[in-house]
C-alpha cells in the first residue's frame, strides 16, 4: 500500500519553469479559529492541486474547511480570530503565505477570482452593475469611464444578460437572482483569471436558473482554459460538471477521485453514506439510509479518524491512528490513477 | 463509547452525540442568551472598572452620611472661600475646602450625588417606559398607529432637545427633582421609542413568533414572551448609554439656573457658582466639575460594555 | 391511500360541507367544534381546497395609501389533501407554494377560495372552533434557526402548545410529556432546559417538530423543514418524519423545492408555477409520466448524482428567468418560457384537468395537467 499524504501532490524538484507545476497546489494548509469557547480548528493540512483547465470539485457539509480553505486561498479569511498557523498556497509555484500584500494584491482579482453564494449581497447596492464592472478595468488596466463602460457591456453579452445595453445602468436589486449571479461571473471573469474560484455558485437559485449558470460557467471555463475550483455540498452539481473530485471533512480531505470514479465505488464511508443519503429522483426507495451522528464540533474534533462516531466500519485503530490519504488501488493491485481514500479501511470500502 | 447496539432512529442521533456532549455538560449547563450576555460581560475589565465606580457613587448617594458628617447648607463665613483644600483631611469637611459660602464643599459634592443620580436613573426609567411603551406599539402594531406614533416622535425629535427643556423647566418656579426628571423625560424618549420601533419590527418577523400565531397565541403572549425579551436588546442599551447624558443635562440646566432650585444641592449650582469665582478658588469649580465627569464616565463606560456584551455586531 | 381515481373526481364540486352557517350562534360553533373533532377515515380526503386565491396589494403613497396593483402570489390552486398521505408541493422560489402555507395556517388571510377541514371552510371560522383547528393543523418551518425563540428553553418551546391549549394537557403532566416528545423525535429528555443555540441545525430542526406534535394534530404543514439542513442530517429527518405519520397517523403536505426529496416521501405531487397548479398526480405520474412541459423542464434540470445516467438523459434548459407574479402572462402563465407555446397559450388559461387525450385511457399519463398540449415525456430516466 502506498501512501500518498503529502507527497503525492508534491511536484518534481522545485526550480522547474514556472508553467510546469500546476496552477494552483495547497499544501498541509492548517487554519484555525480562535473563539471564546477554545480554538476551532477550521482546515487540517489539506492538500489539493488544480491545473488549468481543470475543475476541482471540493466537496463538503458546514463545517467541514471547504469555504475556509478557499478564503485562505484567496486571502479573504479574518484575521484574527482566523489563523494558519502552517501550510502553503502556492500559485504558479510562488507562495503567497509569504508573499507581500502587494505581491499578494495583484494576484487577486486579476490572476485569481471568486463568486460567492450570495450575489445580492457580494454586489454594491447603491452602485450601478456596469460601474462595478467597469471598475475593474478602470483600477487594473487605467481604461477611461468610456472604454469601461463598453467593456462591461460587451461582458454582460458574453454572460448572456438579455440587452445589456439598456441594462447596463440598472442596481443590482433590478436583476433576478439567477442574473445577479451572471454578473458575478462576468465580473469575476473581466481580467480573464487563471482561476476562479466559485463557492456555492449555485445554491441560492432554482433549479432551472441553476441548470443555465452552471452550463454558462463551464462553458466560460473551458474557452479560456482556466483552471475552477467549485465548492459545494450538492452531490448533483459536481456530477455535472466536475474532472476530480476532493471531499472535505473536518478540515481534512477524506477521499479524492475522478468524477466518474467517486459515485461509482466511494472508497471512504463517509462518501459511501453520503451518496445512500440522498433519494433518489429517478425511483422511489425505501427508508433512507441516514448516516447517524452530527458533524462534529471543530474545537472537540474526535482523536484519531474524525468520523469514527459515525462510522459504520470504525474500529479501534479509527479512535487512535489518523488515516492517511491512501492511495487506492484495483483489487488486483494497479493503483487508480487520482484516486486516494483517507480510511483505514478503503480496501473494505471500495471492494468488499 | 457509547454502546453500538442501539440502531433505532430514536438514538441515532445520540449515539454520536455523546461522547462531544458528556463535555460539553460538565463545562457548561444550559446556558440563556441573557447568561451569555452576563458571560461576556464579566469578562470586560471596563464593566468592572464603570461597576466599581457605580458602586460607590450609589453608596453615596443612598447613604451620603456614611460619608461626611458634615451639613451641606449650613455656611458659616469665617471659612469663607480662603481656606484652601486640606488634601490629607480624608474625609473630613475641609478636605475639599469651602465655597464662597463658607460651605464645605466636600460634603455638598457627596450630598449632590443624590439628586444627580436620582435625575439620571429617574428620565431613564420614565424614558424607557414611555418611549419602550410607544416604541413597541409602533412596531408591532403597524398601519395606523405607527404612523401616528411615528409622526408623534418625529414631532418631539425635531424641538431642540435642551432648549426644549429650559422653555418648559421656566414655567417652575420650585424645581424639584421630579419636575426636572418629568420636563427631561417629556422630550427625552423619542430615540429609545425609535430604536425600539425598529427592534420590535426585527424581532416580530421571526419565525418564533409565526410559530406562535400559527398556534393561537394571544397578543400579549406575542408581545411579551416572543417579540420583548428579543427586541430589548438595543433598548437597554441606548438607555444605558444615555443615561450619563442625562445626568450631564441636569448639571448643564443647574448651572444656567433652569435645573434644580436652591436649596436642593446639585453639582451643576455649585458649578456654576464656583464659575464665578474660578480665577482665585478654581478648586471650588474643580471637585464638583470632576465628580459629574466620573459620574458621566462610569454610566457611559457601563453602557459601552453592555453594548458590546448584548450586541456583539456593533463592535 | 390516494389511488389513481381519485384524480377524476371533478375538482370544482364543492365537497360534502355540512351545512353551518359561519355567522351562527353557539350553537353553530360547537357544531362545527364537533364536526372538527370528529375523525376521518384513512384515505378520505381531510383537507380540500378550492380556488384558493392570494393576492398582495401593491401600494403606493405612504399616508394616502393607493393600490397600484397587486402580487399574485396564489392565484386560483384546489387539490385535496387526503387522511394518512403526504401531498408534496414542489415549485421554484416565487411559485406561491410558501404562501399557501401560510394560508392554510390562516397566518395570511385568503383573498377568495375556501378551504375544508373536514368539511368546515377554515378561511371562515372564529373563537372556539378556530382554536380546535389551530389544534388540528401544525407547521413545521423552513429555519431552524429562526423558528425557535432563543430567549426560550427546550422545555418552554415545546411546551407553549399546551400553554395556549391549556385543555391539551393538565398542568401537571406538560414536563413529561415535553420530555416524551424529545424522546420521540430522538433526542435527549435530559435537554429539556438547554436554549436552541446550544443545538446544530439537525438538532434543532428535531425541537420544531417536537412542538408540532405536541398537541397530537392530524396534519402538518412541512415547508421546506429540510433544505436549511446538511445533506447526511437531511436523511436523519426526513426518516425521522415518516416514523412519526405512522406512529401518529398524519397527515403531511410537504412544500419543498427538492424534486427528489419530495418524490422519496410523497405519495402524491403537486407542481406550482406562478401561483398555479401545473400537474398534480401521483409521485409515478409526475416524476416518471410528467405531461405538463414545466415539470419536464424542471425534473430534466434536477442534477442527479450520477455521472452516467446524467450522459443519458436529455436536457431542457429553459430560457430566462420566472416573470413577476405581480404581471403574470396572460393565458398559460408558462407560456413565455415554454418551448411548445403557441396563439392558444396567450388567449386560453388551461384548465388542471386530465387532458383530453387521456381522459378515460388506462395510461398513467391520465392525471390532471394545465396545458393545452400535454404530452407525456419521460425525462428523469436514461435514454
Amino acid at each position: 500500500m502506498t501512501i500518498i499524504d503529502k507527497t503525492m501532490s508534491v511536484p518534481g524538484p522545485r526550480g522547474g519553469s514556472e508553467s510546469d507545476g500546476p496552477l494552483l497546489e495547497v499544501r498541509d494548509l492548517h487554519v484555525e479559529f480562535h473563539t471564546r469557547d477554545g480554538v476551532a480548528k477550521a482546515v487540517n493540512g489539506v492538500n489539493y492541486t488544480v491545473d488549468a483547465g481543470e475543475t476541482l470539485a471540493v466537496l463538503g457539509e458546514s463545517g467541514s474547511g471547504k469555504s475556509v480553505t478557499a478564503q485562505a486561498i484567496m486571502g479573504i479569511l479574518d484575521m484574527p480570530p482566523g489563523r494558519i498557523p502552517q501550510g502553503e498556497i502556492r500559485f504558479r509555484g510562488e507562495d503567497m503565505l509569504t508573499m507581500s500584500n502587494e505581491e499578494r494584491r495583484k494576484i487577486r482579482g486579476q490572476k485569481i477570482a471568486m463568486i460567492f453564494q450570495d450575489a445580492l449581497s457580494a454586489l454594491n447596492p447603491v452602485l450601478s452593475v456596469g460601474y462595478q464592472l467597469g471598475e475593474m478595468f478602470r483600477v487594473h488596466q487605467g481604461m477611461s469611464k468610456k472604454q469601461a463602460k463598453a467593456k462591461a457591456i460587451e461582458l454582460m453579452d458574453r454572460v448572456r444578460i438579455p440587452a445589456a445595453k439598456e441594462r447596463v445602468n440598472d442596481y443590482p436589486h433590478q436583476f433576478s437572482g439567477g442574473m445577479r449571479q451572471r454578473i458575478m461571473i462576468a465580473m469575476a471573469m473581466a481580467l480573464e483569471p487563471d482561476l476562479i474560484i466559485a463557492d456555492e455558485p449555485t445554491t441560492a437559485l432554482d433549479v432551472t436558473v441553476q441548470a443555465q449558470v452552471m452550463d454558462l460557467l463551464a462553458e466560460l471555463q473551458q474557452e479560456f482554459n482556466m483552471g475552477l475550483i467549485l465548492i459545494t455540498h450538492d452531490l448533483g452539481v459536481v456530477a455535472d460538471v466536475a474532472d476530480k473530485i476532493a471531499v472535505m471533512y473536518a478540515g481534512r480531505i477524506v477521499e479524492t477521485a475522478p468524477v466518474h470514479e467517486l459515485y461509482k465505488r466511494p472508497a471512504h464511508p463517509y462518501t459511501r453514506g453520503l451518496l445512500d443519503s440522498i433519494p433518489r429522483l429517478d425511483q422511489k426507495g425505501q427508508e433512507l439510509y441516514a448516516i447517524k451522528g452530527l458533524p462534529p464540533n471543530l474545537t472537540r474534533i474526535p482523536g484519531g479518524c474524525a468520523f469514527n462516531p459515525r462510522c459504520p466500519k470504525a474500529e479501534d485503530i479509527c479512535r487512535t491512528d489518523v488515516p492517511v490519504l491512501h492511495q487506492v488501488s484495483e483489487q488486483g493491485g494497479g493503483e487508480i490513477a487520482g484516486r486516494g481514500s483517507a480510511c483505514h479501511f478503503w480496501k473494505e470500502t471500495i471492494h468488499g | 463509547m457509547p454502546d453500538t447496539s442501539s440502531t433505532t432512529l430514536t438514538a441515532t442521533e445520540e449515539t454520536a452525540a455523546a461522547p462531544a456532549d458528556v463535555v460539553k455538560t460538565e463545562q457548561r449547563k444550559p446556558r440563556s442568551l441573557w447568561g451569555d450576555a452576563w458571560f461576556e460581560l464579566r469578562h470586560r475589565p471596563m464593566f468592572w472598572v464603570s461597576a466599581i465606580l457605580l458602586v460607590i457613587l450609589l453608596l453615596i448617594a443612598a447613604f451620603p452620611g456614611l460619608f461626611t458628617s458634615a451639613d451641606p447648607t449650613k455656611g458659616d463665613l469665617t471659612n469663607h472661600f480662603l481656606s484652601k483644600p486640606e488634601l490629607t483631611h480624608f474625609f473630613q469637611p475641609d478636605w475639599f475646602g469651602y465655597d464662597g459660602q463658607g460651605r464645605s464643599i466636600y460634603a455638598r459634592v457627596i450630598h449632590g450625588t443624590r439628586n444627580s443620580i436620582l435625575v439620571g436613573v429617574g428620565v431613564t426609567a420614565a424614558v424607557t417606559f414611555l418611549g419602550g411603551l410607544l416604541g413597541m406599539l409602533a412596531g408591532y402594531f403597524g398601519g395606523l398607529i405607527d404612523s401616528v406614533i411615528s409622526r408623534l416622535t418625529d414631532i418631539f425629535f425635531g424641538i431642540p432637545f435642551l432648549l426644549g427643556t429650559m422653555v418648559v423647566l421656566n414655567a417652575f418656579t420650585d424645581r424639584k427633582v421630579y419636575v426636572v426628571v418629568l420636563a427631561l423625560t417629556f422630550l427625552g424618549w423619542t430615540s429609545i421609542a425609535r430604536v425600539t420601533r425598529s427592534s420590535v419590527i426585527t424581532a416580530k418577523q421571526a419565525d418564533y413568533v409565526t410559530a406562535a400565531r400559527a398556534l393561537g397565541a394571544s397578543t400579549t403572549r406575542m408581545l411579551f414572551r416572543h417579540v420583548m425579551p428579543n427586541a430589548l436588546a438595543p433598548t437597554i442599551v441606548v438607555a444605558t448609554i444615555a443615561l450619563g447624558g442625562y445626568i450631564s443635562a441636569e448639571a448643564t440646566l443647574s448651572y444656567l439656573g433652569l435645573g434644580l432650585s436652591e436649596p436642593a444641592i446639585s453639582w451643576g449650582i455649585d458649578i456654576s457658582e464656583a464659575s464665578k469665582a474660578i480665577r482665585d478658588n478654581p478648586h471650588a469649580l474643580m471637585f464638583p466639575a470632576g465628580m459629574l465627569t466620573l459620574t458621566v464616565f462610569a454610566f457611559i463606560m457601563l453602557g459601552d460594555a453592555v453594548r458590546d456584551a448584548l450586541d456583539p455586531k456593533l463592535r | 391511500m390516494a389511488e389513481l381515481n381519485k384524480g377524476d373526481e371533478p375538482m370544482d364540486a364543492t365537497p360534502n360541507v355540512s351545512e353551518v352557517d359561519a355567522s351562527g350562534a353557539a350553537a353553530t360553533e360547537s357544531a362545527a367544534v364537533e364536526a372538527i373533532e370528529a375523525p376521518v377515515e384513512r384515505g378520505e380526503p381531510i383537507l380540500q381546497v378550492r380556488n384558493l386565491v392570494k393576492h398582495f396589494p401593491l401600494t403606493q403613497g405612504i399616508v394616502l395609501k393607493r393600490q397600484i396593483g397587486a402580487v399574485k402570489a396564489v392565484d386560483g390552486i384546489s387539490f385535496d389533501l387526503y387522511q394518512g398521505e403526504t401531498l408534496g408541493i414542489v415549485g421554484e422560489s416565487g411559485c406561491g407554494k410558501s404562501t399557501v402555507a401560510k394560508l392554510l395556517m390562516l397566518l395570511e388571510k385568503a383573498t377568495a377560495g375556501e378551504v375544508y377541514y373536514k368539511g368546515q371552510d377554515i378561511t371562515r371560522l372564529s373563537g372556539r372552533a378556530l382554536k380546535a383547528v389551530r389544534r388540528n393543523i401544525q407547521m413545521v418551518f423552513q429555519d431552524p434557526y429562526t423558528s425557535l425563540n432563543p430567549r426560550m428553553t427546550v422545555g418552554d418551546i415545546i411546551g407553549e402548545p399546551y400553554e395556549i391549549h391549556p385543555e391539551a394537557a393538565p398542568k401537571g403532566d406538560r414536563r413529561r410529556k415535553v420530555q416524551d416528545l424529545l424522546d420521540v423525535v430522538g433526542l435527549n429528555p435530559e435537554y429539556i432546559n438547554r436554549y436552541p443555540h446550544q443545538f446544530s441545525g439537525g438538532q434543532r430542526q428535531r425541537i420544531g417538530i417536537a412542538r408540532g406534535l405536541a398537541l397530537n394534530p392530524e396534519i402538518i404543514i412541512c415547508d421546506e423543514p429540510v433544505s436549511a439542513l446538511d445533506v447526511s442530517v437531511q436523511a436523519q429527518v426526513i426518516n425521522l418524519m415518516e416514523k412519526l405519520q405512522d406512529e401518529f397517523n398524519l397527515s403531511y403536505l410537504f412544500i419543498a423545492h427538492d424534486l427528489s426529496i419530495v418524490r422519496h416521501i410523497s405519495d402524491r405531487v403537486g407542481v406550482m408555477y406562478l401561483g398555479k397548479m401545473a400537474e398534480i398526480g401521483t409521485d409515478q405520474q409526475i416524476y416518471d409520466h410528467p405531461t405538463h412541459p414545466y415539470t419536464q423542464a424542471l425534473l430534466s434540470a434536477v442534477p442527479v448524482p450520477d455521472p452516467e445516467a446524467r450522459e443519458g438523459r436529455e436536457r431542457i434548459i429553459l430560457t430566462g428567468d420566472v416573470p413577476s407574479p405581480a404581471n403574470p402572462p396572460s393565458g398559460c402563465r408558462f407560456r413565455t418560457r415554454c418551448w411548445k407555446a403557441q396563439d392558444k397559450c396567450s388567449t386560453e388559461v388551461p384548465l388542471l384537468a386530465v387532458p383530453e387525450r387521456f381522459k378515460g385511457a388506462d395510461t398513467p399519463a391520465a392525471h390532471e395537467s394545465a396545458c393545452h398540449f400535454a404530452e407525456e415525456k419521460d425525462v428523469v430516466h436514461a435514454a
